[in-house]
């Protein structure tokens, strides 16, 4: 700060005053409006009117907004529905992480080593996170196709699948129209959505590591796994907290896999908050049990940016 | 012994890296394999499905461009990525550099500030914008999408280019502003050319952000011919109950490898902005 100021104060002494263009103060704010105009216009006035809407009766139709308290939440809290989406999103969002975060130690591990043709094997583990998630997911509908599934096929010709076999007697397995299958689809289609990031981000921390305490860990003579236990993953832990924040919010906000997978089927039993939102306040036009349901994820998105703000200050520190 | 044991976590790696790579590229596979399907091998072949019974065809390939909106789709999709990256740009590049060095202490807190904005998610304030577009009498434009889409790319960008700012030294724009540039003459001279490839990142981080955004693309337009790849694709390319799946696979895949390679180039920086610049990628 005070160098800063100092910088200045030199420049003006030797230049003479030239107004705005070096008035730091000014300059600083000038250069900031736009974006927090944007934000404030785009974001915090949005987020503000989706609490009144989910206070008043508005819908699609009828733009007047009257107060009426609870009672949207009161009626979306009381359909069997609302608790199965509840369920669900933190469900797949919980069953997705634990899952992510062990495949994703493993693999960032794998990709911390030397070995030939490592460029490429990144690429093609980044290509599921870089693909829109919508054609990503088209893809997996299609894999999972209740009469074209290659799956089928392959269980089939190993045995596993028909008559007199563990998963027959029919020829398909219908992934998506029996519940817990298509609770798995799900979750299978978020870990492989969200494994390329948190390995790219747990292998930013691994390769981060100082070199010098891995060659005194050497000397010292510990081996790969004492190694790997002792000092790496207890070194990259702060980041570990980060990659598994994103990976919550990008789970638990996300609307996409389920909207085009199985639309909340079969019935409601893979319904989630965002799609459930989508559906009551855009497709049947009732915006404020819309914007009702979609508040739900705000306590859980408000926790996880609280940690997100603590590890950050911890990461700081160290 | 040695040469044993260096074979044997040799296999291990490479094995391990197989079947993450199989995994990721489980549906990608299906894709590819299906576009090249005739109808009566697809849906009536019995063998392995994975292989051709019948010769590869490029007739689906030649659907896909002659009969669907897909290139109209991809024109959408294209403007809509340029003005946002552009908006991006003009919009974060200036707050970046502030955060970096213009405001001092709170600076920071302000820094951190924008970047939980990039944690505020669509599916909270879809509702609200989509009241809000329509008031505006955007709906079922593009127009709808190049407005909203930079408070989705404004933060991160800015929180982005924030630490490529704070990595040049002092110095250099003081030598500048000793040598009679003002800061604002500095910072476009002397620091803009310095930071290019943060401005690259930000650039390759914004496209791909618009190609990838579902919900408000989904909400916002209902017609055709103004709909993005990332929404036409999956929902217009099924004509009712009936899938043309080796179309839509060929627009999945068509837009899918290059968005992935390119994405991977930039990774380590996008990378570093995701960890807060706890880790310098």
């Amino acid at each position: 700060m005070t160098l800063q100021k100092t910088g200045v104060v030199k420049s003006t002494q030797n230049k003479g005053f030239r107004g705005l263009s070096d008035n730091e103060g000014a300059l600083g704010s000038l250069f900031l409006l736009p974006a927090i105009i944007y934000i404030v216009a785009l974001v915090a006035v949005p987020f503000f009117i989706a609490i009144a809407f989910s206070f008043s009766d508005v819908t699609v139709g009828n733009t007047s907004l009257n107060y009426v308290g609870l009672e949207n939440f009161a009626r979306v809290i009381k359909t069997p529905q609302f608790k199965r989406a509840l369920i669900n999103s933190i469900g797949f969002t919980f069953v997705t992480q634990v899952i992510v975060i062990v495949l994703a130690n493993i693999l960032a591990v794998i990709l911390s080593q030397d070995f030939r043709g490592k460029w490429i094997a990144r690429m093609l583990i980044i290509l599921p996170w870089a693909t829109p998630i919508s054609l990503g997911t088209i893809g997996w509908l299609w894999l999972l196709d209740s009469k074209f599934s290659p799956f089928d096929w392959f269980l089939v010709k190993w045995g596993l699948l028909g008559p007199d076999t563990i998963l027959g007697p029919g020829t398909h397995m219908i992934f998506l129209g029996r519940e817990w299958l298509a609770m798995a689809s799900v979750v299978t289609i978020y870990v492989w959505r969200i494994l390329p990031l948190s390995t790219v981000i747990l292998l930013a921390g691994l390769t981060s590591i100082n070199q010098d305490i891995l060659d005194q860990a050497e000397v010292d003579g510990s081996k790969f796994f004492r190694t790997l236990f002792t000092i790496k993953l207890p070194l990259i832990l702060p980041i570990m907290a980060v990659a598994v924040l994103f990976g919550i919010i990008f789970t638990f906000t996300d609307m996409t896999v389920v909207y085009i997978l199985t639309r909340g089927g079969p019935i409601y039993y893979t319904q989630v908050l965002p799609v459930w939102a989508y559906f009551k306040g855009i497709d049947s036009g009732a915006l404020a049990d819309g914007a009702a349901i979609a508040l739900f994820l705000f306590p859980v998105l408000l926790a996880v940016v609280i940690l997100m703000l603590r590890t950050a200050s911890r990461t700081e520190i160290n | 012994m040695q040469i044993i044991k260096t074979f044997i976590s040799r296999a291990m790696i490479y094995g391990s890296v197989l079947l993450f790579c199989l995994f990721s590229m489980m549906p990608f596979i299906w894709m590819v394999v299906t576009i090249f399907k005739e109808d009566k091998e697809l849906y009536r072949g019995k063998g392995n499905p994975l292989l051709y019974s019948l010769p590869p065809t490029l007739e689906h390939l030649k659907q896909l461009f002659q009969e669907t909106n897909f290139l109209v789709f991809a024109k959408n999709s294209l403007i809509v990525g340029i003005v946002v990256v552009l908006i991006t740009l003009i919009i974060a590049i200036p707050a970046g550099y502030s955060l970096a060095r213009l405001t001092g202490r709170w600076g920071e807190k302000a820094g951190i500030g924008i970047f939980l904005v990039y944690l505020v998610p669509p599916t909270l304030l879809f509702i609200p914008l989509f009241r809000m577009v329509v008031a505006l009498g955007l709906n079922n434009s593009i127009w709808s999408l190049i407005v909203v889409y930079p408070t989705m790319s404004i933060p991160f960008s800015t929180w982005l280019l924030m630490g490529f700012f704070k990595a040049i030294p002092r110095d250099l724009e003081e030598a500048a502003m000793v040598d009679g540039y003002s800061r604002l003459v500095s910072f476009i001279k002397v620091i803009m050319p310095l930071s290019l490839s943060g401005i690259i990142a930000v650039v390759v981080f914004t496209f791909t952000l618009t190609l990838h955004e579902f919900i408000y693309a989904l909400t916002f337009i209902s017609s055709s011919a103004q709909r993005t790849l990332s929404v036409g694709v999956p929902t217009e390319l099924i004509l009712g109950d009936v899938f043309f799946w080796q179309s839509l696979m060929a627009a999945a895949v068509l837009v899918a490898f290059p968005v992935g390679f390119v994405y991977n180039l930039f990774l380590d920086q996008l990378v570093a902005g995701f960890t807060m610049g706890a880790v310098k990628g």
